[in-house]
């Protein structure tokens, strides 16, 4: 079975471009082009360049003891935290502003949930000089203060989404829009793998060092890999070298909120169905007549309704499980990380460790956990979760 | 659960045979190449005439039960076409008027269902266009949504995000046994080629963005010129009608010039809003107009 993407776009029954006709000239170019730029020995020479010296891969793969002797198995931390900018969104973004070069687009626009990706994507168009407009929620600009100020350092328009839930999903339809009222100068640099094709495909490319740096850093393969997802950009970074190897259990964690039974959730491969969002056929949250419902997590960048098509295909293929994990679970599991590791992560990240006290663990097993980024723009909430004011 | 049930006895219809023959003169029992689409619709553009005057509304706004008190008054007001929005939680090719005035529809109750009943308790005389969002028509079904356009009398759909290639290859034989036209939008990036295989693919009229903006977010209407004057050069088969930035007389006369008439959306919402008669509110408008 192929877990990649066909010609036309779709992984098994999900993907495609649903895509208003006001777009088509431009997801036709990039589904001309994405490949062979990617494949040019320019590309390639400079992505990896930028990788190394800007972003500092490859980021280590780290043994945690103190977690390990707790769980009864290895747990390595592969540390995207450590990449520039405090998560692995840079991968991505470095990729993309190489095809924007590419294709001569002057002006960038993104959407963001956490502010990873805005600030990633404004990092990147300071590198190279070019405009960037980043849409957010209203409620997220709040909640990840720290990340829209470093976007505004970097010399980003940060665009209040004040429509629906004023989040993630909110923010990719204000972006969407800019993009065809703009069509012709702009790139929209979409930060997971979802949106219409060939971005699932494309962002799915650019994050897939993390695994190809797993491969090269492990001695044969582990056992499990386990990732949050909220989009679903790290844990496809880190499955995709490891689709073919059936020996590998890959699991996906998303955010229960407060919990999937519970209509404050985020929990979009748990509880969703399929259908069309943001350009893409995937499994979202709907409501019987098709209208998408407003998703809840605490943490910003898990906080949207629909997933990766790819993501969809491979839990109705039975090659990846996917698990969910509620807000409250998700403070416990940073207060832990932090205090046994010194590592503080990111609100998002400690959703993936949650769920090792659920998996039947051996102590041969070895456990590979993408610790996609760090939880400095999480402070604000931790402290008023935490009470450690 | 309601819906299922609802589409459930239509199936079971002991008299399915009979109303199937009634609804659909080009099932099986008809040879394809005599099935022509037909419906108001086509038959208003068959002579490809000018001047031509569509209104576009959100269905359930500003109050639920509007959508027919609005189709009444336009009816009587006589434009030659009505466009009514499916509200969508994400109408992410609209512009903010229209946002606005999906959330307040779906705030009000709004509905596929509830669309249908209402329309189905009105006889509707002018040729009635859904705008819509592929994702509420595909969890509806598609069969059984243009089985129910046919039934209540619209004659034609707009869905912005479903895109030529995956309505030829999976949806359009759906749409042909209800005789449901499919509009398509083009833009002034569209290329001359796509534009071509647009007209050859098109059976009612060909909906021209006149700037490349979500609609109702631009205010210059002389920058279209342009793009519909290249369109008129074309000699499309398709009648064409322009949209997205139409507010007044003027524009509307201008976009005339070029094209077989235009449709006014974001504006005509902004007449209806906060006044206390939708009825005279829209007839004057529409008074204004043509």
């Amino acid at each position: 079975m192929s877990y990649q993407v066909d010609e036309k776009g779709f992984y098994g029954e999900f993907g495609g471009a649903f895509i208003p006709e006001l777009l088509y000239p431009n997801i036709e170019e990039l589904q001309e082009n994405y490949l062979e730029i990617e494949k040019s020995p320019e590309f390639q020479k400079e992505f990896h360049q930028l990788l190394k010296d800007y972003v500092g891969r490859p980021t280590p793969l780290f043994l945690a003891k103190r977690l390990s002797a707790k769980y009864g198995a290895e747990i390595w931390l592969k540390r995207e935290d450590l990449c520039h900018t405090g998560a692995h969104k840079i991968n991505n973004t470095i990729g993309q502003i190489l095809l924007a070069e590419q294709l001569g687009k002057k002006r960038i626009i993104a959407e963001t949930g956490a502010g990873q990706h805005g600030v990633a994507t404004a990092t990147v168009c300071a590198l190279k000089g070019l405009e960037c407009i980043v849409y957010m929620g209203e409620k997220d600009i709040k909640r990840q203060a720290p990340n829209v100020a470093r976007m505004k350092m970097l010399g980003a328009t940060v665009r209040p989404a004040t429509s629906g839930s004023k989040t993630l999903k909110d923010a990719t339809n204000e972006a969407m829009r800019d993009w065809i009222n703009n069509p012709e100068n702009t790139h929209y640099i979409i930060g997971s793998v979802v949106g219409p094709h060939p971005y699932p495909d494309m962002v799915a490319r650019y994050q897939s060092v993390i695994s190809q740096e797993i491969k090269n850093q492990m001695q044969g393969l582990p056992d499990y890999v386990i990732a949050c997802v909220g989009g679903g950009s790290n844990a496809m970074g880190a499955f995709y070298h490891f689709l073919d190897d059936q020996e590998v259990q890959l699991i996906g964690v998303e955010a229960a909120g407060l919990g999937i039974h519970t209509n404050k959730t985020a929990a979009t491969l748990t509880l969703g169905t399929p259908g069309v969002l943001h350009a893409s056929r995937s499994i979202m949250m709907q409501d019987k007549d098709g209208q998408v419902v407003e998703p809840h997590s605490i943490s910003a960048g898990l906080d949207y309704p629909g997933i990766g098509p790819a993501h969809a295909w491979l839990k109705v293929s039975e090659r990846a499980r996917y698990m969910a994990v509620t807000d409250a679970d998700a403070l416990i599991a940073a207060v832990e990380v932090s205090r046994m590791e010194g590592i503080i992560p990111a609100l998002e990240t400690a959703h993936a460790f949650s769920v090792l006290k659920d998996l039947e663990l051996k102590p041969t097993d070895r456990v590979v956990i993408n610790l996609s980024g760090r939880g400095d723009k999480d402070m604000n909430t931790y402290m008023e979760e935490l009470n450690l004011l | 659960m309601k819906e299922e049930q609802t589409h459930q006895s239509i199936a079971g219809d002991p008299f399915k045979k009979v109303t199937d023959f009634i609804l659909n003169p080009c099932n099986e029992q008809v040879k394809k190449e005599e099935c022509i689409m037909k419906n108001k619709l086509t038959e208003l553009l068959q002579n490809k005439p000018e001047g031509l005057l569509n209104i576009f509304y959100t269905a359930g706004y500003p109050q639920l039960e509007d959508t027919t008190t609005l189709l009444t008054a336009l009816e009587y007001s006589k434009v030659d076409l009505v466009e009514i929005g499916i509200p969508f939680s994400d109408p992410l090719a609209d512009g903010p008027t229209i946002q606005e005035s999906s959330k307040i529809a779906l705030e009000n109750g709004m509905s596929i269902e509830k669309l249908f009943s209402q329309l189905e308790k009105h006889t509707v005389k002018v040729p009635l266009l859904l705008m819509g969002y592929w994702n509420p028509v595909m969890q509806y079904g598609l069969e059984a949504f243009c089985k129910r356009c046919h039934e209540v009398g619209v004659d034609g759909l707009i869905v912005p995000d479903l895109p030529m290639s995956i309505y030829q290859t999976e949806f359009k034989e759906v749409f042909e046994k209800y005789h449901i036209s499919n509009i398509f939008l083009v833009t002034p990036q569209t290329s001359d080629k796509r534009i071509r295989e647009i007209d050859k693919n098109s059976n009612g009229f060909i909906y021209a963005v006149s700037s490349a903006s979500t609609t109702g977010s631009k205010t210059d209407f002389s920058a279209a010129a342009d793009y519909l004057g290249k369109l008129k050069g074309m000699n499309l088969n398709t009648p064409i009608l322009t949209g997205f930035n139409i507010k007044n007389k003027q524009n509307f006369q201008d976009a005339c010039e070029y094209v077989n008439g235009a449709i006014i959306g974001s504006e005509f919402i902004r007449q209806i809003t906060d006044v206390e008669d939708i009825s005279h509110a829209a007839a004057t408008f529409v008074a204004s107009i043509k």
